[in-house]
């Protein structure tokens, strides 16, 4: 805003007010994590006697901590799952949600119709009211839990909805139809359509809902933790789980732990910011 | 796409979305209904009829109506806290002062991070942190941790909560901020209008569907907090802090009994639907075009 100037002092005056106060909420905000990064290059009897003092250690800073965590945690191998999962998940949820919209903007049939409705009346229903039958066919009459594909197929089924939802409302706006009919008219065929002109034209969507599923995706708990148990086959929240309940009193390997975990989405973060912080308004005001 | 080969189409274009979609939601959906009615324990193969005998079980359930009230206590709380802050940071953000985007980006950052590392994150900050301060400084309410007393453990659920989802709620009071047309503002200004004349007759109106978004994604968070109750709490002490939604993985998943712990899940889904949709009807009748 440039007219700061015209309310003169007392604009200026309350202005550094907002600024001091929000200096101070941010630094709150921040408390936490400030804590996890000061505590994890520390030894446990200097965590315990002061959480606070960086300088001021008997046994004085390392990275043992991270270490041991990395170890105990078999962080590697819980990122890889983490990222396996993630990325098929997004790609496949995307692609399908895409194709499913389109069909049923450019299809105005019975069976359209009706999905849609189901879609966007199945948004409401939390997961913890799908949860128990899901795992009594999945485990009981199926017998696939405990198997990557099944997390990323679930995670697929889970935000189908809402991806759908978004996508029908941006083919609707934003894709014209006669580029299609030209496109039939110069002989492409369906796919050939679809996959060459209607999805490049869905780039600023398709960027919204990578953004929103993945980091659902990646940060989801409930439904791994039901569908895997296989130590072998654990994603970074899992992971982090057990190896708390393991090592909850270690403070140091703990924090190291818990930084390891965020570390990857923090770079992200930093790199991406504006897309993410674009794409989580977008996908909220829809 | 107007074409002879419908059938065609439908099977490449529409069929595996909506295979996805039907299996992972439809069907266990409906099954959940039809296993309410049974008496699976989770293990055997055998299911029995037993009519609505769960539902009488829901209602002896006495921990269930607990953990009930308790999760309305805590939806009321962190509902007013999330948005009541993050109204007053968006505010503040968007008066033009610099660093707005860096401020933004901080505030969301607790929306990355899973709750259950959330969790875990701020177990180690009640239960050393602010034990530490406690010792070092004599004030009684850091003396014990908070996490090992009911009322205490259920206010800092409250505090992570508000400090995990107003970062959210902050990004879209912000967009809805700067959707604000400047002439209307200047309008305002022109014909003498206060502040506070200002934020109650024409801010606030013209939030209003920032406000619908908000509360309705407050309100279902809330209702369905799991991880961050898992792990920053997992109930304790002896149970006192355990919302619904861990109620009805412990019932269906530690105690063994599905046809129960569905019948709870679905009690709590309509509960949940039907306040979510009462607040979006009632919001959107504020709203008001500029």
């Amino acid at each position: 805003m440039k007219q700061t100037t015209i309310g003169g002092n007392k604009r200026k005056a309350a202005n550094f007010l907002a600024v001091a106060g929000l200096i101070i909420i941010f630094l709150v905000y921040m408390f936490p994590f400030i804590m996890v990064v000061i505590n994890s290059l520390k030894q446990k009897r200097d965590i315990i006697k002061s959480p606070f003092s960086w300088l001021y250690t008997i046994k004085g800073l390392s990275f043992d901590n991270f270490v041991k965590a990395y170890t105990q945690m078999d962080f590697l191998n819980a990122f890889k799952n983490s990222l396996i999962v993630t990325v098929s998940a997004t790609v496949l949820v995307t692609l399908l949600a895409a194709m499913l919209a389109y069909y049923i903007v450019r299809h105005n049939n019975g069976i359209s119709k009706l999905t849609f409705a189901l879609m966007v009346a199945s948004m409401i229903i939390p997961f913890q009211a799908i949860m128990i039958p899901l795992v009594s066919i999945y485990g009981g009459t199926l017998d696939i839990l405990n198997h990557r594909t099944t997390l990323i197929f679930m995670h697929t089924g889970f935000s189908m909805a809402m991806s759908v939802f978004m996508f029908h409302g941006f083919i609707k706006g934003n894709v014209p139809m006669a580029l299609e009919e030209a496109a039939y008219i110069d002989g492409c065929t369906h796919s050939q359509t679809f996959f060459k002109i209607v999805l490049p034209l869905l780039k600023p969507i398709i960027s919204t809902m990578v953004i929103l599923n993945s980091m659902a995706f990646w940060n989801d708990f409930l439904l791994p933790s039901l569908v895997l148990s296989d130590k072998k086959l654990l994603t970074l929240p899992l992971s982090t789980y057990s190896f708390y309940g393991t090592y909850s009193a270690d403070y140091g390997t703990i924090m190291a732990g818990l930084l390891l975990c965020v570390a990857p989405i923090l770079i992200l973060y930093v790199a991406l910011q504006k897309q993410i912080i674009g794409g989580v308004v977008a996908g909220a005001v829809k | 796409m107007r074409s002879k080969n419908n059938g065609k189409d439908f099977c490449m274009f529409a069929f595996p979305g909506m295979f996805c979609f039907f299996a992972v939601v439809i069907v266990p959906f409906i099954y959940g209904i039809y296993l309410t009615l049974t008496d699976w324990n989770g293990v055997s193969k055998e299911k029995n009829f037993i009519g609505l005998r769960n539902f009488a079980g829901v209602v002896k359930d006495r921990q269930f109506w607990t953990s009930l009230l308790l999760t309305f206590k805590y939806v009321i709380l962190v509902v007013v806290l999330v948005n009541v802050l993050a109204f007053v940071i968006a505010y503040l953000l968007t008066r033009g002062i610099k660093g707005q985007n860096f401020f933004r980006a901080g505030f969301f950052t607790p929306n990355l991070i899973g709750g259950i590392v959330l969790g875990y994150i701020w177990q180690f900050v009640f239960s050393r942190v602010f034990v530490n301060i406690g010792e070092s400084t004599g004030w009684s309410l850091f003396e014990a941790s908070w996490l090992s007393d009911p009322t205490k453990a259920f206010a800092a659920l409250v505090l992570v909560s508000v400090w995990q989802l107003s970062g959210y709620m902050i990004l879209i009071y912000v967009a809805g901020f700067m959707g604000l047309s400047e002439d209307v503002m200047e309008a305002a200004s022109i014909d003498g209008a206060s502040g506070w004349v200002k934020l109650k007759s024409i801010i606030m109106p013209l939030m209003m569907s920032s406000v619908t978004i908000c509360l309705f994604l407050t309100l279902s968070r809330a209702f369905m907090v799991y991880d961050v109750n898992l792990s920053l709490t997992a109930g304790a002490p002896y149970g006192t802090t355990e919302m619904a939604a861990m109620h009805v993985y412990e019932k269906a998943f530690t105690s063994r009994q599905f046809g129960v712990g569905q019948a709870e899940a679905l009690i709590l889904f309509i509960i949940v639907a039907g306040i979510s949709c009462l607040q979006v009807y009632l919001t959107k009748r504020q709203e008001v075009e500029a």
